[in-house]
């Protein structure tokens, strides 16, 4: 990136000494939980020890086997990985639509857009959990009101946390909406670079809109797809805070993903070895997202 | 090639009602805010604003806590926004300008670091700031909020300064300034914008945070407004109207603050995902 690094080989100290500060804070603040967590997770840490300041006893694997052997602990990996599947796909669908349909608007409507977008990145997650729920109230919530408009659809008074299938839609639709502007402003950031002149080249030699999209549009935002899509998947895959208020803080057994089990199993059982072991279980599964997300970002080059 | 005329203004039209859709839940969270309790609770729903009253922001502020809450809220998203720019430029400045051994393992850290959830390692946390005495405080708070604000900051800043041409600063140096006075007189300028996008984004990011506070702050007072919405929601059971109040008092300064800036944050993010 820099213009000719051969100059600065004198000072070889000095990019050290720069990035010590972060390295240092992110060793302190990360990297010694993140040992502690592994040890934890080898452990039996009860209250008792956490208050008592005591070594908690060693239990060796006995954590791992326990969660590994558990139907309950692939059950909530399971859905953890089919609602992270479902939200991605959403998310970037919906953003590249969003994406795709502000080129074309007039540059006041993009204006708008961009307005509403913005508005809706800028919520807190517990700001957009509140509204959620307010949307969606058993006995005031507009949506119920809304849908039942339609003929043979009656809403009133219906629960819709009831059915953890359809609990989980009303959750996903507050996931898909958080994140929605940040893959349709990057995606609408990479549309931009796109010189006009390519996809009127392609135009002239007869493709179609779809065909034109397919080769052109499409390659050429690639990379930012490939990138945010990776993104949105760690993100989504560790969601915790959109479900944790959507139930009151007491999330049901149907409502479990891998965070909110960690965090139960530490929190509200005080098994905290438990809890340990089931993030550290989540981390190792995130890994290999973390693998395609870091191999995409040094094949974009200037990364070395 | 323009698009013909109609095509265009269905294109339009679309984009308004996506634009509906998408902001219906912030205009219907506003609404609610400032709508008497009665009207609230009336179906079938009113859309539109009809005798609004600031009664709900009233009955919001005047809880116990808000005050405190939102000073706290403030301190600890200044301070994050404070250290994390001192540090990230820093190391911004090193991953842009220079060639060193180590700096692949440096990135690797900075990109992996984001996608450890966060919510997985609180109670490591939670045992480390109590070793170091600074459990029930902001500063133990905003040490930890380092570790997800920093990695975004350096990574925003380095596509902000590697887009600063380094001819510039070698200009300056040339002129007799030394590094740290090439630094400050030629960068720093430049990258006013970029540090702007950055402390919002950082500063937004520890206005969000949830579930840490949660656990690493106990006394009421000092924890931050997200606590103290989530609270409402239990204390106040169904009052929508307080809750929806609180919801707007907690996003109106984050939103203020993305409308001003939002435009450097997309044209980061374009760096930062292209560049690297």
């Amino acid at each position: 990136m820099s213009g000719d690094p051969g100059a600065r080989r004198r000072r070889p100290l000095l990019p050290y000494l720069l990035i010590a500060p972060s390295f240092l804070a992110l060793l302190a603040v990360l990297g010694y939980p993140l040992a502690d967590m592994v040890t934890l997770s080898f452990q039996d840490m009860t209250r008792k020890e956490l208050f008592s300041g005591e070594q908690p006893p060693w239990a060796g694997l006995e954590q791992f086997r326990t969660i590994l052997s558990d139907g309950f602990f692939w059950t909530v990996v399971a859905r953890t990985a089919a609602f992270t599947a479902v939200c991605v796909t959403l998310t970037m669908a919906c953003g590249l639509l969003v994406a795709l349909l502000m080129r074309g608007t007039s540059p006041w409507v993009r204006a708008v857009i961009a307005a509403v977008l913005v508005a809706v990145w800028a919520m807190p997650v517990m700001v957009a959990a509140a509204v959620f729920r307010w949307l969606f109230d058993a006995d005031y919530g507009v949506v119920n009101w809304l849908l039942s408009r339609l003929p043979g659809v009656d809403l009133a008074r219906h629960n819709w946390f009831t059915d953890p299938w359809q609990g989980f839609a009303v959750i996903t639709a507050v996931v898909v909406w958080g994140a929605l502007p940040f893959a349709a402003v990057s995606l609408h950031a990479a549309l931009t670079q796109i010189p006009p002149e390519l996809e009127e080249a392609a135009r002239i030699d007869g493709a179609r809109p779809a065909q034109v999209f397919r080769y052109v549009t499409f390659p050429a935002v690639k990379p930012v797809f490939v990138t945010v899509t990776t993104l949105m998947a760690i993100w989504d895959f560790g969601v915790f805070n959109q479900i944790w208020l959507m139930r009151g803080g007491q999330p049901e057994r149907e409502y479990y993903l891998l965070g909110v089990y960690s965090f139960i199993e530490s929190f509200a059982v005080n098994r905290y070895s438990t809890g340990a072991a089931i993030a550290l279980v989540t981390i190792v599964l995130l890994l290999g997202g973390a693998v395609v997300y870091l191999r995409q970002m040094f094949r974009l080059g200037e990364v070395e | 090639m323009r698009p013909p005329k109609r095509r265009g203004r269905r294109l339009d039209a679309l984009g308004l009602l996506v634009a509906a859709v998408l902001g219906f839940p912030v205009y219907w969270m506003v609404l609610t805010a400032f709508r008497p309790a009665t009207d609230i609770l009336s179906l079938p729903p009113e859309f539109w604003p009809s005798d609004p009253t600031l009664a709900n922001f009233t009955r919001a502020m005047g809880t116990e806590t808000f005050w405190a809450n939102a000073r706290s809220s403030a301190v600890i998203g200044l301070g994050t926004v404070a250290v994390s720019l001192l540090v990230g430029t820093l190391a911004a400045f090193a991953l842009a300008r220079f060639r060193f051994a180590g700096r692949k393992a440096f990135v690797v850290v900075i990109l992996t670091v984001q996608m450890i959830p966060l919510a997985a390692l609180v109670i490591p946390v939670y045992l480390l700031l109590n070793d170091a005495g600074l459990t029930d405080s902001l500063v133990g708070v905003i040490i930890v909020y380092l570790v997800f604000t920093l990695p975004f900051a350096v990574w925003m800043l380095q596509g902000f300064i590697a887009a600063i041409p380094v001819e510039l600063e070698e200009a300056a140096m040339v002129d007799g300034c030394g590094r740290l006075g090439a630094f400050v007189r030629v960068v720093l300028p430049l990258l006013g914008p970029g540090l702007v996008a950055t402390s919002v984004f950082a500063m937004v990011q520890a206005w969000n945070e949830y579930v840490l506070v949660y656990v690493l702050l106990s006394t009421p007072e000092k924890q931050t407004l997200s606590i103290w919405l989530v609270s409402f929601q239990t204390s106040f059971g169904t009052d929508y109207g307080g809750l929806m109040a609180g919801a707007t008092l907690t996003a109106l300064p984050v939103v203020v603050f993305f409308l001003a800036v939002h435009r450097k944050i997309a044209a980061g993010l374009a760096v930062g995902a292209v560049k690297g």
